[in-house]
């Protein structure tokens, strides 16, 4: 199970051609929390998690899963253990949410190999811990923002990987959508163990939901900690270039990020953002 | 990761349900779509100046000796049914592999000038340095592979996007057709029909050394782009995707280009650039088997029987004897038309 799984990343230097996203970045990824990552736009979150699950080779230092560099593993062995739904993902033409789900087993299939009823009941699994078995026949493209996106996460549970990156699982979806993708991810890391990392873009929602919130910026880690440790009006000032104010959220307790624009507050911020 | 809760037992039903309900669609398809073209073949072998009746057909092809039918079916016919079966099967399963890889059903082989490649060598090799046979077919095989690269390498820019590729393919294409029409008015002696082998694709006079090469290469190559079909499937959810659920992307796409390009090459060696095969068929099977899992073998079987009854209708039903290329290419163009068409009111970039 997963607790004895770990992801590390190790003097991680990330670069396209020329461009370097990452320097020297260490990280470590509590076994059986969930662990969130802000940042500000292109800093370097989608290109973090890209790595970790191999999808780019790392210019210098490494990404450790049990201790093992992951691009050194086998692809098959390694999408077995641990799952990515990227930023963007395509949905071919025309395929059903049950076709598509079924797609994450990818990994657990060869050539000539044949569908089990393992593939069956995780498929199953995967579709009733979305609550997405009423669409299964249904075509992906006609459903709503919140729907394709449970569909999306169906996919990569049927993988059924111990450990599951996410790219911004949220963002386009409103508020009641966002919540609910969030209360699942809750759901199944404390149901079944899974290692949750996930960029999110409102911090309030991901100091509430994270256990351990990591704040990117320069291509460097900013903070990493609890959300209360992590999330603070100096760190949101640091990492995004906001004047605000951090209080209690009276429904969770966790920090409450209150942005000061020079509009519309009692004390303006002195500079716009990024200024 | 064991899951907590097992799923009930009726989802896990329908979830089978479904998936074989999806797959007996798929292979009921896949059997209409070979009866046909087993049909067709044999009708191609029946029909002619002189009609033979089913049975003589038959034995001719079971290697049996009958009087005139051995000469007529065996020697004529059974090259030409072949070398229509094999170039079909090659120009649908290529076309729909590149569909499927570039996720864009522009971006077929005859549309992005890598069968015209393959044609502008192949009758560049046979005018100007007189070759034959193989040397044909190497020259086609290496000139295909060649506009592939070079189009691949002009549209890449940190990752290929598919607009600039299919737009650079039409380009290197129509000037690869340029180069065959110029090659072709070099060539004096040549009559009318020979040359529209080269422009549009033609079966006429097909013999066992020209097809052999392409009918190889079909069976070496066709089972290999077959054992990716699970990982190009895989592809079409996009590269990330692909390679979270352990593909290996750059592998799969290597693969997938050289086996594509190879029974396109030398299938285009032996009967030309046939219009639109690659372009249609991956679309019109698309449209039978629905969206339930890898059209490679529909894809192929419907290009076999595009050039089959192409071929038969392109000789038997008309006024004047017509080549299988022109048939299809009246087939092809309207789509061509209508697919840009939709793309642009879809607000497309194309
Ligand atoms: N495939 C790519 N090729 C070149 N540069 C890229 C590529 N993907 C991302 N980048 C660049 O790397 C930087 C970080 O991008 P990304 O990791 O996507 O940021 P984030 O997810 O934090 O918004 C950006 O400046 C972006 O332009
Ligand atoms: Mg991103």
């Amino acid at each position: 199970m997963t607790a004895t799984h770990s992801l590390a990343a190790e003097e991680l230097t990330l670069a396209y051609g020329e461009r370097l996203v990452i320097e020297g970045l260490d990280l470590v990824v509590p076994a059986g929390s969930i662990t969130a990552i802000v940042g500000a736009n292109a800093c370097g979150k989608s290109t973090l998690l890209r790595s970790m699950s191999r999808l780019l080779s790392p210019r210098a230092g490494r990404v450790l899963l049990d201790g093992k560099a992951v691009h050194r593993m086998p692809a098959k062995e390694l999408a077995r253990t641990l799952g990515l739904l990227p930023q963007s993902p395509i949905a071919p033409e025309g395929i059903t949410v049950a076709d598509l789900v079924g797609r994450g087993r990818h990994p657990y299939q060869g050539v000539f190999s044949r569908w089990s009823r393992e593939d069956d009941a995780a498929v199953a699994a995967a579709l009733e811990a979305t609550q997405t078995t009423t669409l299964a026949d249904r075509a992906v493209d006609e459903l709503s923002g919140g729907q394709r996106q449970r569909v999306w996460i169906a996919m990569a549970l049927a993988q059924q990987t111990d450990l599951l990156l996410l790219d911004e699982p949220t963002t386009f979806l409103d508020v009641a959508h966002q919540v609910e993708v969030l209360d699942l991810l809750t759901d199944l890391n404390r149901t079944r163990g899974t290692t949750i990392v996930m960029v999110l873009h409102d911090l309030n929602l991901a100091a509430r939901y994270a256990d351990h919130l990591v704040a990117l910026a320069a291509g460097q880690i900013h903070a990493a900690g609890t959300p209360a440790q992590v999330l603070t009006e100096d760190c949101v000032r640091a990492v995004f270039g906001l004047d605000s104010r951090v209080i209690e959220d009276p429904t969770s307790g966790a920090p409450l990020m209150l942005p000061l624009g020079r509009h519309h507050v009692d004390t303006p911020a002195e500079v716009s953002p990024r200024g | 990761m064991t899951a907590v809760v097992p799923p009930p037992a009726a989802t896990v039903d329908a979830v089978a349900r479904n998936r074989v309900r999806r797959s007996v669609r798929r292979r009921l398809v896949i059997t209409v779509l070979a009866v046909l073209v087993a049909a067709a073949f044999v009708v191609t072998l029946m029909v002619g100046r002189t009609f033979y009746p089913l049975d003589e057909v038959v034995r001719v092809v079971l290697g049996e000796r009958v009087p005139g039918a051995s000469f007529t079916v065996g020697r004529l016919r059974l090259p030409r049914g072949v070398l229509a079966l094999v170039a079909g099967l090659a120009f649908g399963l290529a076309g729909v592999t590149f569909q499927t890889m570039l996720r864009n059903p522009l971006a077929s082989p005859d549309v992005i000038g890598i069968t015209s490649g393959a044609g502008a060598a192949a009758v560049f090799g046979i005018v100007i340095l007189s070759l034959g046979g193989t040397a044909v077919s190497t020259v086609a095989v290496a000139a295909a592979l060649g506009v592939a690269l070079v189009i691949y390498l002009l549209s890449f820019r940190g990752g290929v996007a598919g607009t600039r590729l299919i737009l650079i393919g039409i380009g290197v294409g129509a000037m690869l057709n340029s180069v065959t029409s110029y090659v072709l008015t070099r060539a004096g002696q040549w009559d009318y029909q020979e040359a529209l082998r080269w422009l549009t694709g033609s079966l006429n006079g097909a013999t066992w050394e020209a097809v052999a090469p392409a009918l190889v290469a079909l069976l070496v190559l066709g089972p290999v782009l077959l054992g990716q079909s699970r990982n190009l499937s895989a592809l079409q959810l996009g590269d990330d995707t692909a390679a979270a659920l352990g593909v290996r992307v750059e592998r799969t796409r290597l693969i997938a280009i050289v086996c594509a390009v190879g029974v396109i090459a030398f299938a285009t060696a032996a009967c030309g650039p046939i219009a639109f095969v690659s372009f249609l068929a991956g679309p019109i099977a698309a449209r039978i088997v629905g969206p339930n899992g890898s059209l490679l073998v529909p894809a192929a079987l419907v290009g076999a029987l595009l050039v089959l009854v192409a071929d038969l209708v392109g000789q038997f039903a008309l006024d004047t004897r017509y080549p299988v290329g022109v048939i299809t290419g009246v087939l092809g163009a309207p789509y061509l038309i209508y697919l840009i068409i939709r793309t642009n009111r879809a607000g497309g970039s194309l």
